[in-house]
């Protein structure tokens, strides 16, 4: 597990920053929530008369007033858009940038197989993640006992469980894109990333746009459907599941030909 | 056995030439020179002989293993310093060449001590803020720690100050006597002279020439050098000369494989204040290859 050790050794400021702001983030607004609380109702009412807006973010089913659906609406959009953005560059990147920083020629010309070399990465990417979700539990946990207010377990674990799928399915995507390219795959990563929040939000906003839920991963995140139901939508989890799977077999298959220069 | 053996060995890029229909032969034990200017085809060589990049057709076998099929074997055996080798940003050198050598599962600790004390280099550095001559030193390091039996050496002494090439072309005697292939690539034709044993010239692609250094160098041709007033059309009638561009007003310079009889006959006829007749060197019979 050389490689495995070295990429996360080398990202581990990357890790640290942006869990740690993530975290925070969440945590601050979780502080928040005891000064906002006695406002909640008229914040509650103001936030379900916003037409569109209010449908594109899933706050008509949610009730502000309660800590559960506060987290859901603030807790899941800050980890929702940076989760997503940070699994989209750490995965774009991990394989190419051995080519864009000229390192390729050296790891390729030791005895390791490209497939060593993609398990190993692909790992690593994973790892990454999953440390990053740790750490946002980890203070969002923190911040909820620093207020005094009881842990919703069950919700809150389903919210990680769904945004850590999501990460997991935009990486695997994103790993398969990184396999193609020599240079900065970034804008492709943040762009991916950005491109299916905004099908998730078309998807809320218009019924006939639903068949986006199928694509994007930002469907089975949804707060409101998560605390309503109870469960996470199975029905959206699985082809996501397997886009994240083939984006991982396309990276073993392209990246095992691929000509380094 | 061969250590490198290529057969019809073909590498297109699209429209560009890469390597074309290369036949090599680099016996075991041998100090190979592998020359040829920018764009022959050298590194597109050696990057398809270490399997960076796929052959479009013909076939390669390094120390009896197949390049394509037999990668992992190969890359196992080999040690492989690049014509420019980056490290990963943040690392210092101790990192990069601990990490080399647990990428093969080596302990080598003290032949790296000991190449790191000959080339001078500073453990504690870090790579980033390396020059190009001690990221190569690095690098000579990661390709030869753990003794491998063949060296693939992609024009190794860029960059390297003279005492430091001088330095490493005793690194790499060593390592040949104790029976390592050595097999570089080089633009600097006096390195091979001095060092290798066999030489090739690839142009355009393809193997122009491969033979014992000592056998290039004798190849019946003399350089010829004049000095005074000479009459160029009587020695352009001569056959076997070829002029080369150092001639001016006062020197005619030329190189000439026809019958010697005839050439003093043409220096008798004329009155030359000085004339000097020698071996060329491999340089002269490089360029004239090339022209």
């Amino acid at each position: 597990m050389t490689i495995f050790k070295q990429e996360i050794k080398s990202q581990k400021l990357s890790i640290a920053i942006w869990s740690l702001s993530i975290g925070l983030l969440i945590a601050a607004c979780v502080l928040m929530y005891p000064d906002m609380e006695s406002q909640m109702e008229g914040v509650n009412d103001m936030f379900s008369s916003m037409g569109n807006f209010t449908e594109a973010f899933g706050m008509d089913q949610l009730n502000f007033g309660t800590l559960v659906g506060f987290y859901a609406v603030e807790g899941g959009n800050i980890l929702g858009i940076g989760g997503a953005f940070f699994a989209a560059i750490t995965a774009i990147t991990a394989l190419m940038k051995e080519e864009k920083e000229r390192t390729a020629e050296f790891l390729m010309t030791h005895p390791v197989s490209r497939t060593k070399i993609i398990t190993e990465k692909f790992l690593s990417v994973f790892s990454i993640i999953i440390i990053l979700n740790a750490v946002v539990l980890g203070c969002t946990l923190l911040s909820i006992v620093m207020i005094d207010e009881e842990i919703f377990w069950k919700e809150l674990l389903l919210f990680q469980l769904a945004y850590l799928l999501m990460q997991f399915e935009i990486a695997g995507i994103c790993f398969g894109i990184s396999a193609f390219l020599r240079k900065s795959g970034l804008g492709i990563g943040i762009g991916l990333a950005s491109l299916m929040y905004f099908f998730n939000i078309i998807a809320n906003i218009s019924e006939d746009a639903e068949v986006l839920k199928y694509i994007t991963p930002f469907g089975y995140t949804e707060g409101s459907d998560i605390i309503n139901n109870g469960e996470l939508k199975i029905e959206y989890i699985i082809p996501g599941m397997i886009m994240m799977l083939i984006g991982i077999i396309i990276a073993y298959v392209k990246y095992n030909k691929k000509d380094i220069h | 056995m061969n250590a490198i053996e290529t057969n019809k060995l073909t590498k297109s890029y699209g429209k560009s030439r890469g390597i074309n229909e290369l036949h090599l032969a680099v016996a075991e034990g041998d100090f190979f020179g592998f020359i040829g200017p920018n764009g022959a085809g050298k590194s597109t060589t050696i990057r398809t002989l270490l399997g960076l990049i796929s052959p479009t057709s013909g076939s390669a076998k390094v120390l009896g293993y197949d390049i394509v099929s037999e990668k992992e074997k190969i890359l196992r055996e080999i040690g492989y310093l690049p014509s420019e080798i980056n490290f990963y940003s943040g690392m210092k050198v101790k990192d990069a060449i601990k990490y080399s050598a647990d990428l093969r599962h080596a302990k080598c600790i003290d032949k790296q001590k000991n190449l790191c004390e000959r080339l001078g280099l500073d453990l504690n550095k870090k790579v980033d803020e390396l020059s190009l001559g001690n990221r190569k030193k690095v690098g000579i390091v990661c390709a030869i720690q753990h003794s491998p039996k063949l060296l693939i050496l992609d024009e190794p002494t860029s960059g390297l100050d003279p005492l430091m090439q001088k330095e490493f072309f005793n690194i790499l005697m060593e390592e040949n006597e104790q029976g390592s292939t050595i097999f570089f690539s080089s633009h600097i034709l006096s390195e091979v002279q001095n060092y290798c044993h066999t030489a090739a010239f690839i142009k355009d692609g393809r193997i122009i020439m491969s033979d014992k250094v000592e056998n290039l160098e004798q190849t019946g041709t003399k350089k010829v050098t004049i000095t005074g007033q000479f009459d160029d059309k009587k020695l352009a009638a001569l056959s076997g000369v070829t002029p080369t561009e150092s001639s001016n007003n006062k020197q005619t310079c030329f190189f000439y494989n026809g019958n010697l009889q005839a050439l003093l006959e043409l220096l008798a006829s004329e009155n030359p204040k000085d004339i000097t007749i020698t071996e060329p060197s491999l340089e002269e019979i490089f360029m004239n290859y090339y022209e």
